[in-house]
């Protein structure tokens, strides 16, 4: 998470300015009023971040809420929460393959391979369940290294390459999973209980939120001397202490309200802390800024001494492996693997999450939080729409006008963002 | 104007040569862009590469940056002999470029441009307050007019770009720099500024390659002008030698004496025969 330096430093020593605030030209944003002006100023310039997502979701909640009292009980959140893990950590694949402008269809079909994989190798081959996972997961990293070289030697459009890997891959899954259709995973098996049976204790629920907490504040903390010693403007230490605040309240909260039922699952933990590195990987490593770089301008990033090939192989390899690792999620979590896994909606959702989050179809633009966000937005759709026991017809209507209302809303601020100048 | 710290001098003496580029050729299908060129350039010196439109200017400039290997001749570099095959050989060679259509990430901000591909770290983490602190200093050694670092490229007007890409060029310590037509876009004040540029990158000992059409720019700053016409070398001109002029410079660029240029300068200005 990076931290904007809209306040500038209230201990700028004897009135000088810092080095990055000297311009005259530069508006001179002070205090929280300072602040929540820029940001106004940020979403006229069509720089809409999370907003859209955020108060979208609001929506979706308080109209599920109306129509059905049980959608905000702990219990559903609960269940909202373990649905989002499989189908969260694919669009977090598709994440990483929007920012370079690139897509990948296939998403669906290979999670459902890697179901199948799993089921077969550890239930009718009698391989060690951890060598299923493995052989799984590897499976989809191959996958992504085959479409990344064929993208990259063959300048073959990704679109088209995974449109035949969607095909590809199914029958695959079908071969492999032979004439049985449909494979039970025992469930006393640990992929299974961590699925569906393991919760964080509250303690150590609260003591991670705690924990988080300490360490966005002490990193945030670290950040803004750093900047005072290198004479640039910072955050105030109230400022720092407000989003400490803010943070606390925006994880403590669900967690509060989650640990009233079950509780937070591992499994949803597992996607927490998958997007929370992705986010890590992205904004913090040479190898995030060349992800960003290729999205944005290839050429310039070329030119500029990246291995280019290198960042589209990765990024394949790791949007292939995240929907195999998607795929073993949500066989677990059904305790079954069948001709169905992956099929469906699951490629759809998985676009369609990473799209509504806020990542830009069109390359250079995005976030590993909106692979979250996103998600969260659809599966309360789809559970909201379950509970008014309405069946997939509408709930495939509802989530395609979404994802359309997604699409324009990217597009828009896109072209806002040229009028004002923030590519 | 002090040094940026971390952007050290290069380690080359004065007037050594950096760059000797024997008999290149180039052809793109049945068109024959270079052929036979030979372009030497030595430490503290700026070398302006001058011609018409396809005289074959930038596809020599690409030759060296890797973009387009040639087909035929030598480079040697820092007296050894090399291959440039890509962009990054280029840059680690110590050949930074400034191409004419920039080539800057609009997504991203300054200092992410300023450091594309060369991020310092810290700890396997990317050492923003470092990048930015070295930005600033950099940008302010060249006096540019950037209001903020941390804006998106998007948002800047096309002098500000020009900054930046030529910032951007001295991140790295390259041996040579080479300029495609840096002052195309510039206004009155920041042209100087870019000029005053040059001289610093002289001074500092770097060896420039410029690309120009103006002929006042290439005189105002020039030591040696290499004249290319039709893919081939057509003269080279030690500025400041008696008779190298505008007009012998131009001669040499279309091929004749008589020329348009010179006919039309005759023509509005008789009884001084033709200053440019």
């Amino acid at each position: 998470m990076s931290i904007p330096n809209s306040v500038p430093s209230q201990d700028a020593a004897a009135g000088s300015l810092a080095a990055d605030r000297q311009d005259e030209r530069l508006v001179q944003h002070h205090g929280p009023g300072g602040a929540l002006r820029a940001f106004v100023a940020r979403i006229r310039g069509g720089d809409l971040g999370a907003l859209p997502v955020v108060v979208g979701l609001a929506i979706i909640w308080a109209v599920f809420q109306a129509l059905n009292p049980v959608f905000l009980s702990s219990t559903n959140l609960v269940n909202l929460s373990m649905q989002c893990a499989a189908v969260g950590t694919i669009a977090l694949g598709i994440v990483l393959v929007l920012l370079l402008g690139e897509i990948d269809l296939s998403v669906g079909s290979v999670s459902g391979l890697s179901s199948a994989v799993l089921a077969v190798g550890f239930v009718q081959w009698g391989w060690p369940l951890l060598g299923a996972v493995l052989a799984a997961l590897a499976l989809g990293a191959v996958i992504g290294l085959f479409y990344g070289l064929l993208y990259t030697r063959f300048g073959v459009p990704s679109f088209v390459i995974t449109l035949a890997g969607l095909l590809g891959f199914l029958g695959l899954q079908l071969l492999v999973l032979g004439r049985t259709g449909s494979i039970n995973i025992p469930f006393d098996s640990w992929i299974v209980q961590f699925a569906q049976q393991m919760f964080l204790p509250e303690w150590l629920s609260y003591l991670l939120v705690l924990l988080t907490v300490l360490a966005y504040g002490w990193q945030g903390w670290t950040h803004a001397r750093r900047r005072a010693a290198a004479n640039l403007s910072r955050l105030s230490t109230t400022s720092i202490l407000l989003r400490c605040a803010a943070l606390l309240v925006v994880l403590a909260v669900p967690t509060w309200y989650l640990n009233r039922t079950r509780g937070v699952g591992l499994m949803f933990l597992l996607f927490l802390v998958l997007v929370v590195a992705m986010n890590f990987l992205l904004t913090r490593t040479r190898w995030g800024r060349a992800v960003f770089a290729v999205g944005g301008n290839v050429e310039a990033a070329r030119r500029a001494g990246i291995r280019v090939r290198r960042v589209y192989l990765s990024v394949f390899i790791l949007t292939s492996t995240f929907a195999a690792l998607g795929g073993l999620l949500a066989a677990s979590r059904l305790a079954a693997a069948n001709q169905s896994s992956g099929g469906g909606d699951t490629n759809l959702n998985a676009i369609a999450a990473a799209v509504i989050g806020g990542t830009s179809l069109f390359g250079g633009r995005g976030s590993a939080y909106s692979a979250l966000l996103g998600i969260v937005v659809i599966q309360s759709i789809s559970s909201g729409l379950t509970l008014l026991s309405l069946d997939a017809s509408v709930r495939y209507m509802i989530t395609g006008a979404v994802l359309l209302l997604a699409v324009v809303i990217d597009s828009l601020s896109r072209r806002s963002r040229q009028a004002a100048g923030r590519g | 104007m002090t040094e940026p710290s971390g952007i050290p001098a290069p380690a080359v003496r004065p007037h050594e040569r950096i760059l000797a580029m024997r008999g290149i050729s180039k052809h793109f299908g049945a068109v024959q862009a270079l052929t036979d060129i030979d372009l030497d350039v030595y430490a503290g010196e700026v070398v302006a590469l001058v011609g018409d439109n396809g005289a074959g200017k930038s596809t020599l400039v690409k030759a060296l940056a890797g973009v387009y290997p040639p087909d035929g001749g030598t480079i040697e570099f820092a007296g050894r002999q090399v291959t440039i095959d890509s962009p990054a050989d280029a840059r680690n060679l110590g050949i930074a470029t400034v191409f004419q259509d920039l080539a800057l990430c609009d997504n991203l901000d300054v200092v992410s441009n300023l450091w594309l591909g060369r991020e310092l770290t810290v700890g396997g983490t990317l050492d923003e307050v470092g990048m930015e602190q070295q930005s600033w200093k950099l940008l302010r050694e060249l006096s540019a007019k950037i209001p903020s670092v941390r804006i998106p490229i998007a948002s800047l007007s096309g002098g500000q770009r020009q900054t930046v890409a030529i910032a951007r060029s001295l991140i790295g310590d390259p041996q040579m720099v080479i300029l495609d037509e840096p002052t195309a876009a510039l206004g009155v004040a920041q042209t100087a500024e870019v000029l005053n540029l040059i001289e610093r990158l002289r001074e500092r000992g770097h060896g420039v390659v410029l690309i120009s059409h103006n002929m006042a720019d290439v005189l105002a700053v020039a030591d040696r002008v290499v004249v290319l016409r039709l893919g081939r070398n057509n003269g080279v001109f030690q500025v400041g030698d008696t008779g190298v002029t505008g007009e012998s410079i131009i001669a040499a660029i279309t091929g004749a004496t008589d020329n348009a240029v010179t006919r039309r300068a005759a023509q509005k200005n008789p009884e001084k025969g033709g200053e440019p």
